[in-house]
């Protein structure tokens, strides 16, 4: 296994190396050309040594192994691998631009900023769980944006594929990954919870908003471990502005046990885009530690790793994780339907105990610019709705923090509720079909145009219909 | 080229039929089968019968332990066991006796290793039970993959070849295959891939097992396969074999 350094002019199985861009310590990144790839792309080859680490290896086998599985905007596409036979190397797009982590200088960067880099981020990391891969190294390195603005994660060296053999498990030195970013659970030796690249996400945003790491960087085991009985400082005590919505998001994606952060990528992603339906609990006004008293019973509790590594989940578990919108129409007058909807959503939030459900409704809107007594009256109109849909999910048996409720504006019902299901990632959604052939005939079938243009599965609810003429005959009869 | 690769079809001829059409389907040009033809099932004659046919057409087949001891004699195995591989030697002519006497106990092609049950001492017929044995399996040959089948349950084990040699440090990782997904046998490991039972699962799935290799693009992708195994079930009863044998069947247990 003896391989030449790559170098600027050689040729690699017909692919021109240009450039060093990037001397990592397993790794090297270099421009290069194909004659027939019209995009810009980079050669990363490991750097491998006589009597080197395994671990660099096994690391690259596992990155060879799963981006030629990945697809979509969230990964750099995959081109060509080349084994370690020969030269070993990985061809794929070159995304352009930085990483995060040129971001680091200009820290604690504002609110709205942290928030919305971590709503793509976390939509990122819910798109790749989606495809059976856990990144299991989310940190501002690994993190880049396309110039049209969505996220993606690169490097998948500590990556884990559930359909895959997961070579990493091989390594007798756990925990790989990144000290100040390693979930609880990873630095217990579990590697299955697609819920720790929610825990890495936290711990940047913590550092995003703060200019301060969580746990600060750990050196060694026992520095570590430290995370499983050692509570973060609250954001709150280090900034008196900082937002209780923020908190109780950050706090939870800290949280040691795997159950209680968010179920899934999508989620984290539909809180951190909608701040004003994040549900506040204790987190959020949380101002101090908890007391040294209480940290140091939770470190010399043999009992306290028990709940991470047993509510661990494995990436299927994301699945059944989903956002629903449940589109509520409220005009028809219809209690009946009103009434088949509300049944059909009480029966997902029983079977489905991590989903969660957005109450939408379209708030139908001309296209003509509005004066000021018009804008006021579509204010109080919009108020209007939401108290009646809150009024319509009143009935239903579900936590707070299940449930958020919208309206939408627009002149375009269907446009309007595929545009939200597209830009929150919506997993699912349920509405009513219009009972009034009527107003159908006029309006065109909404639930018809969902249905048919929606990017996920669309339930449509219609109340059991009589049919006409056949009333059962009266017994005794024929 | 696409090698399917059968082990422990057990006299089911249900399951063969259901797994040899699914893997022509899928395209594969060759057919490997990884011992234990007869034992515990009642279609003893049918399936030696299709073997040969096939082996003359080109499949290899090596030798199993059920398929050994209709020479020997079941003396090594456990009852319900024993009793079937008497039966069966009343079923099969002497044609077919020879055929299976005659198997190979191993057999190689292009680095890899074929064989029933493990490679250190392959006649002990030892299950590769767990990441240790196959470890011991992977370092006692210098193929880099090999496959097995006498588990009755799939399983993918590998390792980390360095500098020429599997070193005893490291650990074999384990893998139970997913149905339908190919996993890439990347070129600088080590293998040890158990494939499923055809004829009597044992993982609780009763649908029959199998794998097919992509030597192209050095790919194995396990199947599952469904098959009536009422109607075997019937046919072993029928035969007046021990019932529990139909009854596991069901349960793939």
């Amino acid at each position: 296994m003896m391989h030449g350094r790559v170098q600027a002019g050689q040729t690699v199985d017909g692919f021109l190396i240009g450039e060093l861009i990037h001397q990592g310590g397993m790794s090297t990144l270099r421009k290069v050309t194909r004659p027939d790839i019209d995009r810009p792309i980079l050669m990363k080859v490991p750097k491998i040594q006589e009597g080197m680490d395994a671990a660099a290896i096994v690391s690259f086998e596992m990155e060879q192994m799963i981006l030629p599985r990945v697809t979509g905007v969230h990964v750099p596409k995959f081109f060509a691998a080349g084994d370690f036979s020969v030269q070993p190397y990985i061809v794929m797009e070159s995304i352009g631009g930085n990483t995060l982590l040129h971001k680091l200088d200009q820290l604690p960067l504002p609110y709205e900023e942290v928030a919305a880099i971590g709503a793509k981020v976390a939509t990122a990391i819910r798109d790749l769980h989606r495809q059976h891969v856990i990144h299991f190294d989310v940190k501002p390195s690994n993190i880049m944006f396309r110039p049209t603005g969505e996220a993606v994660l690169i490097d998948f060296g500590l990556s884990r594929h559930d359909q895959l053999p997961d070579l990493m498990a091989e390594e007798f030195r756990i925990p790989y990954g990144t000290g100040p970013y390693l979930a609880p659970e990873q630095i217990l030796g579990v590697r299955k919870d697609p819920r720790s690249d929610l825990f890495a996400l936290g711990v940047l945003l913590y550092f995003f908003s703060t200019g301060i790491r969580p746990f600060g960087d750990p050196k060694g085991k026992g520095q570590l471990h430290k995370r499983l009985w050692r509570d973060p400082v609250p954001p709150r005590k280090l900034r008196a502005d900082y937002p209780p919505w923020l908190q109780e998001i950050v706090l939870r994606c800290l949280e040691v046990d795997p159950s209680r952060r968010h179920p899934s990528g999508g989620q984290l992603s539909f809180d951190l885009s909608h701040p004003d339906q994040v549900k506040l609990t204790a987190r959020s006004e949380r101002l101090r530690r908890d007391p040294w008293t209480t940290a140091i019973k939770r470190r010399f509790n043999p009992h306290t790793e028990e709940p991470v590594v047993r509510n661990a989940a494995s990436a299927m578990q994301v699945s059944t994780a989903p956002i629903v919108a449940v589109a509520v129409d409220l005009s028809g007058g219809s209690e009946a339907l009103a009434e088949a909807l509300r049944e059909t959503v009480q029966r997902g939030l029983e079977r489905l105990p991590d989903a969660r459900f957005a109450i939408v409704n379209v708030l139908k809107q001309h296209r003509i610019a509005l004066d000021q007594k018009l804008d006021e009256d579509g204010q109080n109109k919009h108020l209007m709705r939401l108290v009646e849909l809150r009024h319509w999910a009143q009935k239903l048996d579900v936590a707070a923090h299940r449930i958020s409720f919208h309206v939408l504006e627009s002149p375009d019902p269907a446009a309007a509720i595929l545009d939200y299901a597209e830009t929150n990632d919506v997993d699912q959604i349920v509405l009513g079909a219009r009972t009034n052939s009527m107003l159908r005939t006029i309006l065109g079938s909404v639930s018809a145009e969902v249905a048919a243009r929606a990017p996920c599965t669309v339930t449509v609810v219609r109340p059991r219909r009589q049919l006409a003429g056949t009333e059962t005959a009266a017994p005794g009869d024929a | 080229m696409k090698l399917a690769l059968l082990a422990d079809v057990h006299a089911n001829r249900e399951a063969l039929e259901a797994v040899l059409g699914h893997a022509r389907e899928r395209g594969s040009d060759r057919f490997l089968f990884l011992g234990d033809y007869v034992g515990y099932g009642a279609d003893p004659e049918w399936v030696v019968e299709t073997l040969m046919e096939m082996v003359g057409n080109g499949a290899v087949a090596i030798l199993g332990n059920h398929d050994a001891a209709v020479k020997t004699g079941g003396d090594a195995m456990e009852s319900p066991a024993r009793t079937v591989i008497e039966w069966t030697r009343g079923q099969l002519g002497a044609e077919q006796r020879a055929f299976l006497a005659a198997l190979p106990l191993t057999w190689e092609e292009e680095g890899r290793l074929f064989l029933h049950a493990e490679a250190v001492a392959p006649r002990k017929w030892s299950y590769v039970a767990d990441g240790q044995a196959a470890g011991r399996s992977i370092r006692s040959t210098s193929c880099r993959v090999t496959f097995c089948g006498h588990v009755h349950k799939p399983a993918l084990y590998s390792m980390t070849e360095m500098w020429g040699s599997v070193s005893e440090m490291w650990k074999t990782t384990v893998f139970r295959p997913v149905a339908g997904i190919p996993v890439p046998l990347m070129p600088q490991r080590r293998w040890l891939a158990v494939i499923g039972s055809v004829g009597q699962p044992r993982d609780g799935d009763p649908s029959a097992s199998y794998a097919i290799l992509d030597s192209t693009r050095n790919e194995l992708t396990h199947h599952r396969v469904p098959y009536d195994f009422d109607v075997t079930g019937e046919k072993i009863r029928a035969a007046g074999l021990p019932w529990m044998l139909a009854e596991r069947l069901r349960k793939g247990l």
